[in-house]
């Protein structure tokens, strides 16, 4: 009868402005976390602009000029990241618990020139632009220029690659079929297991020493490499300590002349922390977190690699410490917030260092990539809900920051308290935190070869890709435009929006006799790409294991140590590739149209068809409106649809899974976009799904956007039947309005929702909880929005931030409101 | 008879326990002036027609037998007393601009379409909501749809205003494990003024329901100017706090009028007269009242 009476009620905005969103205007029972403290370091971290500082590259650029040559390549990395250490400035801020910067004060970015030199104009744009932007003094700019531009011409790791690859790539890259992954930092994906809470860095010196004794000089042909990677682990290892030293030394000299004696007491304990850790094992939840924090630092500073680093399952790591202490009455909860949320602004405080050139519209973003773990299982399989995750979820929802970005692990051993603990944060619509499934996860690495303690011990680290943390380097290699090579088949090898070459020949459309014949051409298109893709990949990770190793890094990743050999070298236990293909919705709807209007129905012709898509549908409304009116679509549960949707998947997994890379490992798939299908959309021209040219493409494996007009349990079955665990992460991305999640029991059917999603084995999702009209108020009266952040694909990001595109695309979301 | 379901909503949160999936049953005895699915009224197929969708592609118009269409400045126009409701011109349209509302299901599609619900109604302890229009407006189809829902383990729930004859009424609560029983008015002047219908039957129906202890929700729309007086609510109140044995849980349902874009696409008249959104406080000291009464109250469904 009256079904819909419900009234659609907005969740009370928060005022824009840094200090009020600790006041939400909903009564909570947060409790007194959010202190005094954790308000005046978290106004600066908010409000202080991201910047750039040359301190890194100068001392880097002088180090080279003075030494090449002179030593192994690993020696050369670690005796500069040892000069970084010892001559960088330091920073203790005021009311700090946890210290240690990157750059000499928060929000200051250092450059890598030695992996890619920004230029003058770089400087110019990122100076002045926008969104994103990173400001940096003349003075600087012209020292960069005359005294680390004219060094690193030629030397750079991104001109020594790139100078290197053949013709045929170039061409499928220029056309938007890929990118690569080397804008401004290292491959990576790094986030660590238990063992920096049980060891310090002098035991790790003592463990890299016996390996050295142990090398055999006369039978290993690789003994001597081996040696000075070894070497370099053990200065690395060095250096870490002298840069804690040196912050114990400056908290030390700042006690003496400080007048408050809380205060004095507080840094005489700085300068304790800092003389204990990182050299040995913490004691306590203060050291603990200060010494994950001087690891984190050290690698983001040695080369920062993608996803700058992160914890892995933190609450797990810090759980012992907060119950010993809490029983020994040393450490109250509300000192183990203070102390939690202190290292969450520390993370806020350390932007991701900005790109080069024309890359930057690739995916554009502050956000660095650190992901903190969650709940999830232990590594012996047992729950890994502790206080600690419920203070987490806390301090998530408080801090509300842009970094660290944070997720719930739910597997069917976790409680529903936790679960709905996080589904309210998530109702918050801050954009996270997103939901992991372990159990289809653990199968995923279990499925790639690991062991399944290490698999358990593994989780997310950046948006949604998997690994087993501590223990492996699992490398995103770019991401897949797969929309554009069914674009490419329909042209014969021909990018459309060029005129050039840019794939195979697989044969006139006009001469395929049915669907299987476009589709195995399409397939064929496929396989070339891949095959160039990996070609250069394999080449970029050679030649980062010969020319940039990371002797820190590998200190902390098993079994480097054990091996002798660095992360970027095959040193850890895993050593896997992700290709990351976009565009699962696009490409399935594409397809579904061709296959059920042009060669099922007939409908209108092939050649009525690609007519259409070269003119962009211009003058083709009715033509455009029955495609996306009268064909079945990915993301209802309908078979006809869905099936590509699973063809197109397991072809992609068969393209990619299981090729064999340089480091003893393998290819693995991965459905992640991030904000990448928004460039990807701006290169690919309009497509048979009626998508008009430059829109954005699907992410992960959302359906289209817009074509999920069933609602989400059926976009849920839908992408159920992508059999997940054989990738290496999926992406689901559902919007939600506020409305849907108003009373207690709404929040718990998302729990519902969600669990749901996990028995069909479901490996990530997220939700954006808002409602257009805040978007659209948003995008008219940007500043009294400032704190509006949505969950885009895999990430969080300011909505402010977003260019017009992304804001739109946000817009033009599915709105779960009514089906 | 069988009925035309006119919508089937998965996700259904606000229809009962858990995760659920709710069928719209065409045909009601009402009618209730803000009627929020005015297509739910008629029993029959009906025409939607969306304006702002309409491209002007005009193969309706083309594939029309009986030339009942024209385009103008303001879109498509039906001659209803041409038009024979056959959907030709919905199939042809482009855009779905023109829509059939209405679509014959055997209980056997129904049940697989219920089926892939399964995942989602097990983990949460949902099920399927009967709606409609009035779904006691057919109740051999309603039984059997029961009947098989329970064979298969499924939570049912029926949405009905409660005007049938109480025969069948009884006999539908031997198969459903819910009501979601509507109560809008006390005054059976001010109902029949509303909703088109004297209420005695309705009130009689929900007291005898309540005696033989069926598990009841009762669902109130307050709507300004028409019950949310505080003798009405008084009286609402009473009468169901009156009722033996456990007490129903009521469900306030704050008016609007989102439903004015629905009779456009029928092509009806939506006259909001006097009636309006209540306010905040109105719906608070409603709350208030069914609490002094001792019934758990909760505003939405």
């Amino acid at each position: 009868m009256t079904s819909s009476t419900i009234k659609t009620e907005k969740i009370p905005e928060r005022p824009a402005g840094a200090v009020s969103n600790f006041s939400s205007t909903e009564k909570q029972n947060n409790g007194p976390g959010m202190n005094d403290r954790i308000r005046k370091l978290r106004k600066q971290s908010v409000e202080t602009q991201e910047s750039l500082s040359i301190e890194r590259a100068l001392i880097t650029t002088r180090f080279y000029k003075e030494n090449e040559g002179k030593y192994s390549v690993p020696m050369m990395r670690a005796l500069n990241f040892m000069e970084i250490c010892k001559q960088k400035t330091i920073y203790i801020g005021k009311e700090e618990l946890i210290v240690g910067e990157r750059g000499p004060a928060p929000k200051s970015v250092p450059t890598f020139p030695e992996l890619t030199c920004h230029s003058v104009e770089d400087f110019y744009v990122l100076n002045s632009r926008d969104q994103q932007r990173y400001t940096i003094s003349q003075e600087d700019i012209d020292t960069y220029e005359r005294e680390v531009i004219p060094y690193w011409k030629g030397r750079t790791m991104r001109e020594r690659i790139f100078s290197h690859v053949p013709q045929e790539w170039k061409a499928v890259y220029e056309a938007g079929v890929f990118t690569e992954f080397m804008e401004q930092r290292a491959p990576g994906h790094t986030a660590l297991d238990g063992k920096i809470y049980r060891k310090g860095l002098l035991d790790f010196k003592k463990e890299i020493e016996a390996h050295i004794q142990r090398l055999d000089f006369l039978n290993d042909p690789e003994a001597t490499e081996k040696l000075e990677e070894l070497k370099a682990m053990a200065v690395s290892c060095d250096a870490a300590i002298i840069f804690a030293e040196r912050h114990a030394g400056l908290a030390e000299k700042m006690a003496e002349t400080e007048t408050d004696p809380e205060r004095k007491k507080e840094l005489k304990q700085i300068a304790e922390v800092c003389r204990r850790v990182p050299a040995r094992a913490p004691r306590n939840l203060w050291e603990a977190i200060q010494m994950y924090w001087f690891v984190h630092l050290g690698t983001i500073t040695e080369l920062n690699g993608w996803d700058a680093m992160n914890p892995g399952h933190f609450d797990q790591h810090l759980q012992p410490f907060y119950e010993k202490e809490m029983a020994e009455g040393t450490l109250t909860r509300d000192e183990a917030k203070e102390l939690i949320s202190c290292f969450w602004i520390k993370v806020n405080n350390h932007p991701a260092p900005p790109k080069v050139g024309i890359t930057a519209r690739e995916s554009g973003t502050y956000n660095d990539f650190t992901n903190i773990n969650i709940g999830g299982v232990k590594p012996d399989g047992s729950d890994g809900v502790s206080e600690v995750s419920y203070i987490m979820l806390e301090v998530a929802e408080e801090l509300h920051v842009l970094q660290p970005g944070n997720s719930v692990h739910i597997s069917a051993k976790t409680p529903d308290r936790f679960l709905n603990a996080a589904c309210k944060v998530i109702r918050r619509g801050h954009g996270y935190p997103s939901v992991f499934n372990p159990d289809a996860y653990i199968q995923e690495l279990l499925r790639q070869g690991k062991s399944i303690q290490d698999a358990r011990e593994g989780g997310c680290s950046g948006c949604i890709e998997v690994g087993a943390f501590g223990k492996e380097a699992y490398l995103l290699t770019g991401y897949l435009n797969v929309p554009k090579i069914l674009e490419i088949t329909l042209n014969n090898g021909i990018n459309p929006l060029t005129g050039k070459v840019a794939g195979i020949k697989t044969g006139d459309p006009h001469n395929f006799q049915n669907f299987e014949d476009l589709y195995n051409a399409f397939l064929k298109q496929l396989d070339f790409v891949i095959d160039q893709k990996i070609r250069v990949s394999n080449y970029i990770d050679q030649m980062f294991a010969k020319y940039a190793p990371a002797p820190f890094l590998s200190v902390v990743i098993d079994d480097c140590i054990q091996k002798g050999k660095d992360y970027y070298n095959g040193g850890p236990r895993y050593n896997t590739n992700y290709i990351q293909c976009t565009g699962l919705g696009t490409v399935t709807d594409s397809l579904s149209v061709l296959k059920k209007h042009v060669f099922e129905d007939k409908t209108f012709s092939l050649e009525t068809l690609l007519n259409a898509i070269s003119n962009n549908y211009e003058g083709e409304e009715k033509l455009r409106q029955r495609i996306i009116n009268r064909t079945p679509f990915f993301g209802n549960d309908d078979e006809y649809a869905d099936e590509i949707a699973v063809c197109v998947y397991n072809d992609l997994l068969a393209a990619i899974d299981g090729k064999p890379n340089v480091k003893g490992g393998q290819y693995h798939l991965n459905m992640l976009s991030t904000t990448c299908h928004v460039y990807f959309g701006k290169m690919l021209g309009a497509t048979p799904n009626g998508r008009f040219s430059g829109k954005s493409i699907s992410d992960g494996t959302s359906p289209s956007h817009g074509c999920d007009t069933h609602g989400p349990t059926n976009v849920i079955r839908s992408l159920g039947k992508l059999d997940q665990v054989k990738s290496g992460g999926t992406l689901l991305n559902l919007r939600f309005v506020p409305s849907l999640l108003k009373r207690e029991k709404d929040v718990e059917k998302l729990g519902h929702l969600i669990r749901s999603y996990f028995t069909l084995g479901g490996h990530h999702i997220q939700f954006n909880v808002v409602d257009t009209a805040t978007l659209l108020a948003a995008q008219a009266c940007p500043e009294d929005y400032k704190d509006l952040m949505v969950r885009m694909a895999g990430y969080s990001d300011y909505f402010n931030d977003m260019n017009a595109d992304l804001q739109q695309e946000i817009i033009d979301r599915t709105e779960n409101e009514n089906f | 008879m069988i009925p035309l379901i006119f919508d089937i909503r998965r996700y259904s949160i606000n229809d009962g326990p858990g995760i659920r999936i709710t069928l719209f049953m065409k045909g009601c005895p009402l009618r209730c002036k803000w009627c929020h699915n005015p297509e739910s009224q008629s029993p029959e197929v009906q025409k939607l027609y969306t304006a702002s969708k309409c491209i002007g592609a005009q193969e309706c118009i083309e594939v029309c037998p009986e030339d009942a269409l024209t385009l103008t400045p303001k879109g498509i126009v039906t001659d209803y007393e041409l038009c024979t409701l056959c959907g030709k011109c919905a199939e042809a349209c482009p855009s779905k601009a023109i829509e059939m509302s209405g679509k014959l299901y055997s209980v056997e599609e129904l049940l697989a379409i219920i089926e892939k619900e399964r995942v989602h109604i097990d983990q949460s302890g949902g099920g399927v909501t009967f709606s409609g229009g009035e779904p006691l407006m057919h109740p051999e189809f309603l039984i059997e749809m029961l009947k098989a829902c329970g064979e298969k383990g499924l939570h049912r729930a029926v949405d009905t205003s409660g005007f049938a004859s109480t025969e069948t009424l009884l006999e539908v609560a031997k198969h459903a494990d819910l009501f979601l029983f509507d109560l809008k008015l006390m005054n059976p002047v001010q109902h029949k003024k509303w909703t088109g219908v004297d209420n005695r039957l309705i009130l009689k129906n929900l007291k005898l329901l309540a005696e033989k202890e069926a598990n009841i929700n009762i669902r109130i729309p307050l709507i300004k100017n028409v019950n949310t007086s505080e003798e009405e609510i008084r009286e609402m109140a009473g009468f169901v706090s009156a009722f033996p044995g456990k007490k129903p849980v009521v469900n306030l349902l704050p008016y609007h009028n989102i439903a004015s874009g629905k009779y456009k696409k029928l092509e009806v008249p939506y006259d909001e007269g006097e009636m309006g959104e209540p306010t905040e406080k109105e719906i608070q000291k409603a709350v208030e009242i069914f609490h002094s009464f001792g019934l758990e109250t909760e505003v939405g469904g």
